[in-house]
């Protein structure tokens, strides 16, 4: 049995040694995906001059799907369809007197139910959401958190103040991304603060909105807090109107309000690009008080240049937290805290071990965990 | 109850969206494709809302004949003949109402609605963009003048990135040997962008994310409403 089994092993090995060698073409599923996509790999003698990987259509005749070039030996075949067969063809030329040789495989798409190179963000996400609700808890439980002053949000009446002094509007542009924007979302919590502000000054609120849905949430946002204020009288629907989706027909669109109404406060919070500094350098000439906010790190510089206070990135996610002081939001804005030091730790213990020449730890939070 | 039903959306639908990212399996793997056209249907709807505040709102300038009621009229008159434009002779290959209007196109050499389109609203918006340069020359004039020690750091890498990217630069410290080429404008000018400027942008950009990370938990478990209109 011993003797039989010895054999058996170093005919599995020769075997081995001689499939390692042999010319190959194979087709395989790419694991953890949604099903669209088919790896080929091949390995050529080194006889083979060109060669040439063609797929099966769906009448069974095989097109061109791939020339490589020297010395690539594998291919993604990408966008296809889950649960189907697929079937390719290699063509290898051999140089001249050499043989050609013509090698076929074929692999079915399939659906997986995790996507393996997202493994370390699921891990960072899970991390992060817990320390979030453990402090939201913990607030909840009455503890104090102390949070920094953000000086854009502290100057909120300030500005709603000189309006009301100058009897003149105070304009909030909600950014020119729809809705499904978080920065959107983000921009229309502060309009509620501020719109509830402003009833309680009998300060007449500027809203136009680039995108017809940003415009209804904006309209009900406002109107809720001029309630909440006891000022329901005061609300005047047609201050929240849809300029235009053009997006510098939107800033000509402000710029020719700024121009005409003169706001004695502006307010530019949410997503913006090219027009950030068009909208802020127009306000800035009218003498208003300004604040911006965006998470567009891009515009921050012309923002800080031309507006009195800007909200510079997550600022503008903890300004509603920052405005209601409720604790369960002020308990949550510690998670960002803790995903800051969480951050700062992966940097320092990940440059550590890359000048270590270790690099493990960059291949896994870089996504190619399978 | 009012309240509570949007509550309860917006937590399931948040939670789809977090579970499709890391499951390719269907019917998560074509959730989010789902949802957004879910929302494109829905903010097709929301276009007519759009419409009607426009109209509604330039009416009434115009109705009380409110200071600068002129600027509002011409904004109706320009949306109804675009309207007008669009719907008599459609635009690109789509017929309108009077067919592909092969008369005026002979005549205009496009569909008038291309013709405005190209000849008036592209203008106009390249018009708006191209003050940009103009605000930026103002804006980096302030930004520049030296009050602090922060703005004398900001000036002094504005200067060496503005020469370093341009002929002119390369042609002042051309001469520096090759040993110390750190100090050549456009390679100075490289370092800067690539390290400071970018470790800037990065930190900017974790904190923001970690800020988009929270916000989106605070909407989702329902203690961050006042997107909704209030807190009741």
């Amino acid at each position: 049995m011993k003797r039989f089994l010895t054999i058996l092993l170093i005919l599995a090995s020769f075997a081995c040694l001689i499939a390692e060698e042999a010319p190959y073409f194979r087709a395989k599923d790419r694991p953890y995906d949604k099903g669209d996509a088919i790896i080929l790999e091949w390995k050529l003698p080194a006889s083979i001059d060109s060669l040439q990987i063609q797929k099966a259509d769906s009448l069974g005749v095989y097109q061109t799907l791939f020339i490589p070039l020297e010395g690539e030996t594998s291919f993604v075949d990408q966008d296809l369809t889950y649960d189907t067969s697929y079937k390719y063809r290699l063509l290898a030329f051999g140089a001249e007197g050499a043989d050609s040789l013509q090698l076929t495989a074929s692999a079915i798409t399939k659906q997986n139910w995790f996507y393996m190179d997202k493994l370390a963000f699921l891990l960072m996400l899970i991390i992060l959401s817990a320390a979030i609700i453990y402090y939201i808890l913990a607030a909840k439980r009455g503890k104090q958190f102390f949070i920094r002053r953000i000086s854009g949000l502290d100057s909120m009446e300030e500005a709603i103040g000189r309006a009301t002094e100058k009897g003149k509007p105070i304009l909030f542009v909600p950014g020119v991304a729809e809705l499904g924007d978080i920065q959107t979302l983000s921009s229309l919590s502060i309009l509620s603060q501020l719109a509830y502000r402003a009833a309680e000054y009998n300060t007449e609120i500027i809203v136009p909105c680039r995108f017809s849905m940003v415009l209804s949430a904006a309209r009900e946002v406002v109107k809720e807090a001029y309630l909440k204020a006891g000022r329901s009288d005061a609300f005047k629907e047609e201050n929240i109107f849809y300029l235009t989706d053009d997006q510098f027909g939107f800033v000509a669109g402000i710029d020719g309000i700024i121009v005409r109404e003169e706001p004695a406060a502006n307010f530019f919070l949410g997503s913006f690009y090219a027009e950030s500094l068009i909208l802020a350098e127009t306000g800035l000439s009218t003498g208003a008080i300004q604040t911006a906010g965006t998470a567009n790190a891009h515009q921050l510089p012309f923002f800080v240049v031309s507006c009195d206070y800007t909200l510079i990135g997550e600022e503008l996610f903890a300004a509603s937290a920052y405005l209601s002081r409720d604790a369960q939001q002020v308990g949550s804005l510690k998670g960002h805290d803790f995903g800051k030091l969480l951050v700062i730790v992966l940097i320092i213990v990940g440059v550590i071990l890359e000048i270590a020449g270790i690099s493990w730890l960059k291949t896994f939070l870089m996504g190619a965990g399978s | 109850m009012k309240r509570n039903i949007p509550l309860i959306l917006a937590f399931l639908a948040g939670l789809l969206m977090i579970v499709s990212e890391f499951i390719p399996h269907r019917p998560f793997s074509n959730m989010v494709e789902t949802l957004e056209n879910w929302f494109m249907i829905i903010a097709g709807f929301s276009i007519v809302l759009g419409l009607a505040s426009l109209l509604q709102m330039n009416y009434q300038k115009i109705s009380t004949k409110a200071e600068n009621w002129g600027y509002h009229l011409a904004c109706v008159i320009a949306f109804a003949l675009i309207v007008i434009m669009g719907a008599l002779w459609g635009m690109e290959d789509q017929p309108g109402l009077l067919g592909q209007g092969e008369k005026i196109v002979s005549w205009l050499g496009k569909k008038p609605f291309d013709y405005t389109y190209d000849n008036a609203l592209v203008p106009l918006s390249a018009t708006m963009f191209s003050l940009l340069a103009f605000f930026i020359a103002s804006a980096a004039y302030r930004a520049f003048i030296i009050r602090t020690f922060e703005s004398n750091l900001l000036m002094i890498s504005a200067v060496i990135v503005i020469l370093g990217r341009t002929g002119f630069g390369t042609m002042l410290t051309s001469w520096i040997p090759e040993s110390y080429r750190i100090w050549q404008l456009p390679v100075l000018a490289d370092f800067i962008m690539q390290y400071p400027n970018t470790a800037a942008q990065r930190a900017i950009l974790i904190s923001a994310s970690l800020g988009i990370i929270g916000s989106s938990l605070r909407i989702i478990l329902g203690i961050e409403r006042s997107y909704l209109g209030g807190d009741k």
